[in-house]
């Protein structure tokens, strides 16, 4: 790809980035979905309780920790893949810039997951020392964005059907919270590429 | 209509039903899942489309958050080398097959209690035969080989 695509990739990603930045992610929401994804974890503390004391919960209790660390699992892979992108030389400046950012929103995705593990008496899933990607079809900067965006499509697939199995409904709207910022990084590496960010009204 | 759409549609549809509707939709969707069973042969191009909600954990070359797909057909479930299962899955005794894939895509939690695929499933029976039929198409190819 010629640098002059990159650029204008570039400026794309970063135009987008600043609109998905004035409109969805200002600071006081940024805040608010931190502090309510806290709020909602934090829910967790009776189920813990109630698994503790032997009760039909312990089950459920369970498969939720289970739910939560397979969720760990991917958004752990996420981080390893914006890794290698951002460590590739393939993007220019703006877009490694906005990489970092997401890869960064994925470290919070794991650090408010694991805590929920925790809180609930499991343990939280630990990053892989290795992960298999398609490293050697990555040899431009659109074929990391592509695959980028589709991870994080089928992060909001992950989240879509896990939703609906959590017992624990606090964990079902935490992950929803997380399903929004998944959405919004697939919409934004999606315009991009030159492809309609949010092509479809539902999504499964 | 995108299978999406149509899938959000129909449980908005089922929405606290009335019981004469009820006892309709009951009727309605035995004859439809009927239909389904013994008309629809699944469409693996649209299956590559579904496969698209897969791939936030799956692929068919490589081990990731789930187990790789390649050469699934015929697979005792829990072998892959080098992917760590649930003991539920490793100790279900299934080999992955249409009618397998079938049940467990359906309603992965209920059909193997204990497996770390903390996922809804695939409801729409339409949909779930065309995933199968990429899935048998695509895990079997020369890619796979």
């Amino acid at each position: 790809m010629s640098s002059q695509t990159n650029q204008k990739q570039a400026s794309l990603f970063t135009e987008t980035l600043l609109q998905s930045r004035r409109n969805f992610l200002r600071k006081a929401g940024a805040s608010t979905f931190s502090a309510t994804t806290v709020a909602l974890l934090a829910g967790c503390s009776t189920k813990l309780a109630m698994a503790d004391s032997g009760s039909s919960a312990n089950a459920s209790v369970k498969q939720d920790i289970r739910i939560l660390n397979t969720a760990i699992g991917a958004e752990h892979e996420a981080v390893a893949a914006y890794q290698l992108g951002a460590e590739s030389g393939l993007l220019v400046p703006d877009v490694l810039k906005v990489a970092v950012k997401f890869q960064g929103h994925h470290k919070e995705h794991i650090d408010a997951l694991s805590a929920a593990v925790t809180k609930l008496g499991g343990h939280a899933a630990a990053a892989k020392p290795k992960y298999n990607f398609p490293v050697s079809k990555l040899k431009k900067q659109k074929d990391v964005l592509e695959f980028a965006a589709g991870l994080e499509r089928g992060a909001v697939s992950a989240y879509v059907g896990a939703i609906p199995v959590f017992d624990n409904r606090d964990l079902s709207a935490a992950a929803a919270s997380i399903l929004a910022d998944e959405a919004m990084h697939w919409a934004v590496l999606r315009n991009a590429l030159g492809l309609d960010p949010v092509p479809e009204a539902f999504y499964s | 209509m995108t299978p999406s759409k149509q899938n959000v549609l129909i449980k908005l549809r089922h929405l606290k039903p009335s019981p004469t509707s009820m006892v309709l939709s009951a009727t309605l969707l035995s004859c439809l899942v009927l239909l389904t069973n013994t008309a629809h042969a699944g469409d693996p191009l649209t299956g590559k489309d579904i496969y698209n909600r897969c791939i936030g954990c799956h692929s068919f070359a490589d081990n990731r958050t789930g187990p790789r797909h390649c050469n699934l057909f015929g697979r005792k479930a829990g072998t892959v080398q080098g992917f760590d299962y649930s003991d539920a899955m490793r100790n279900s005794k299934i080999v992955w097959n249409e009618t397998t894939l079938d049940a467990f895509l359906k309603a992965p939690l209920q059909n193997i209690p204990g497996t770390i695929m903390g996922y809804a499933g695939v409801k729409n029976d339409r949909e779930r035969a065309d995933l199968i039929a990429y899935l048998k198409q695509a895990s079997g190819s020369s890619e796979c080989k």
